[in-house]
């Protein structure tokens, strides 16, 4: 296996406060070829996960190693957020500039491009997502699955190297769906996808990594499995990880 | 739906394609020179200075008078007070109160300042989105924070309402109606405290959304500004304008 992005090394978080941690000697690993789906029940972690690698929380105890190095300040997050794109699960919090051009030429921009540029990737951004027309809209006066659309917008304008989607699908009608199975599958890019939906995963991920306090266990995406998992209740016991052990870690 | 919506900002006139940079200049300019003129006939050459910026600006007359009117109603509040306790000759009694002619004078004075003062505000400064404000105050070489401070409390303003918004649309939807009782003000202190808690929240993953997209405190515009022929004529021409009214104010003798 090849030299993997994101490492999670024995990690334990827990939210200030809170009477038991999310995670407890938690591990987990992106490949370069991964295409993975990260499911669980609702309130099992899945959205701190992908906080966590972003840097936008830290964790008690562990190890984060993020393209070979290992990150731990805020420092060291910086060229990691220019590289690594989140959807945020709520697309409320991801849209904040007045019109949707602005929004999603504000992560170009950062990345030092100049305004033509960044003018130029949001317009064609837009346009590989069935968005052309919507460039002078104003963000907080779309629908729903509009705004989820140009979330994602914004994330693919920055040009990532890896994805991390959270519940990319929630609110999109069928056939949006389907667009964005087409633009996911066409994406050359290792992701994560968090979702509830059994249809959209198996059409977009091969493994689905199924979150667990301590470890993950990751099985092929399998229709019935996903079903099944809905109405299970975690397995916080169990002990076998299947993602790579501490013994296949890269040191920064 | 918004309160803090910008209802001027967009637009098509001259005003509004106007360098934002050289409106914020003379703006400034004109707003302290009618600050502290003292004489009527400044304050009037004010006053259809702004009035000419209006009409480069076209904007719809009505939405302009409501402006016009919630400040003037602040006004209306100084006229009861101040012709009745400025010292001066004493022009008219009601009551115990006697109005003194320096005190209604001043009154007046004041009322075509703060309205001269507004309508060429809304005619330079409401025409320009507030972003795009914060960065023309930047590249008008403004201390960076204070632009940010000005950009981000707009965001933030509207996280708040649009927040507050939420909330009183959940209270209704759950049919409650405000009434004079416990029930009512207990409801009223919940969604005051959710406000601030939610709010807070909100701008806080707002920030986190931005810090993933590469935000390193520098805030880069898409707009770049240029600088054109009409620009200059409209900076060369209000600044002839306020020239002249200074000029009015230094040699006409004081009337008060
Ligand atoms: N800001 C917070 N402060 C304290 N606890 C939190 C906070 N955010 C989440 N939690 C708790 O942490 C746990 C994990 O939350 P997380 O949001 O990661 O779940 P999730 O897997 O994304 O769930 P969902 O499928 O509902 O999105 C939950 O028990 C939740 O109650
Ligand atoms: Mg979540």
């Amino acid at each position: 296996m090849a030299e993997p992005l994101i490492v999670v090394d024995r990690i334990t978080f827990a939210y200030p406060g809170a009477a038991s941690p999310v995670f407890q000697n938690f591990s987990f690993q992106l490949g370069p070829e991964d295409h993975l789906g990260l499911i669980g029940p609702n309130g099992s972690g899945k959205t701190t996960l992908l906080h966590l690698i972003m840097g936008l929380l830290r964790p008690q105890a562990g190890r984060i190693i993020i393209f070979g190095n290992e990150v731990k300040t805020e420092k060291d997050f910086v060229p990691v957020r220019q590289q690594i794109g989140l959807l945020f699960q709520n697309a409320d919090d991801q849209l904040f500039c007045p019109t949707v051009l602005e929004d999603v030429a504000f992560g170009p921009l950062n990345q030092g491009k100049s305004p033509a540029a960044a003018k130029e990737i949001a317009l064609a951004t837009l346009e590989r997502l069935g968005l052309s027309g919507f460039e002078d809209r104003v963000t907080y006066k779309l629908s729903g699955g509009e705004k989820r659309l140009v979330s994602l917008a914004t994330v693919l304008a920055m040009q990532p190297r890896v994805l991390l989607l959270d519940e990319p699908t929630s609110g999109l009608d069928e056939k949006t769906k389907h667009r964005l199975i087409h633009i996911i599958q066409e994406l050359h890019i290792p992701f994560v996808i968090v979702s509830h939906e059994p249809d959209f995963l198996h059409h977009t991920v091969h493994n689905c990594c199924h979150l667990h306090l301590d470890h993950c266990e990751i099985k092929p995406v399998m229709l019935e499995e996903i079903y099944h998992e809905k109405d299970k209740v975690p397995n916080r016991g169990a002990t076998s990880c299947c993602f790579g052990g501490p013994d296949r870690l890269v040191n920064g | 739906m918004s309160g803090i919506a910008e209802p001027f900002s967009e637009g098509s006139s001259l005003a509004h394609r106007l360098d934002p940079r050289g409106k914020i200049v003379v703006a400034a300019l004109f707003a302290t020179l009618i600050a502290v003129a003292q004489s009527l006939a400044a304050v009037l050459g004010g006053l259809t200075l702004a009035v000419l910026w209006l009409f480069l600006a076209w904007l719809p007359w009505r939405q302009v008078l409501g402006k016009l009117l919630a400040v003037n109603s602040f006004i209306f509040f100084l006229w009861l007070v101040l012709p009745f306790s400025y010292p001066g000759d004493p022009l008219f009694t009601v009551g115990p109160l006697t109005a003194t002619k320096q005190g209604i004078w001043f009154s007046a004075l004041i009322t075509l300042k703060s309205n001269a003062i507004i309508i060429g505000l809304i005619a330079l400064i409401a025409t320009v989105p507030v972003v795009t404000l914060g960065q023309s105050l930047h590249s008008l070489k403004l201390p960076p924070k204070l632009c940010h401070l000005l950009l981000f409390t707009y965001r933030y303003l509207y996280v708040f309402e649009e927040e507050y918004q939420r909330l009183r649309t959940a209270m209704k939807m759950r049919g409650f109606r405000p009434r004079t009782n416990m029930h009512t003000y207990r409801a009223f202190a919940y969604l005051a405290a959710m406000l601030l808690v939610r709010s807070a929240d909100r701008a806080e993953r707002v920030f986190q959304a931005m810090l993933c997209r590469g935000f390193r405190g520098v805030f880069y515009s898409l707009r770049t500004f240029s600088w054109q022929r009409r620009d200059g004529v409209f900076l060369a021409g209000s600044l002839l304008a306020l020239a002249a009214i200074l000029l009015t104010e230094w040699r006409l003798p004081r009337l008060v």
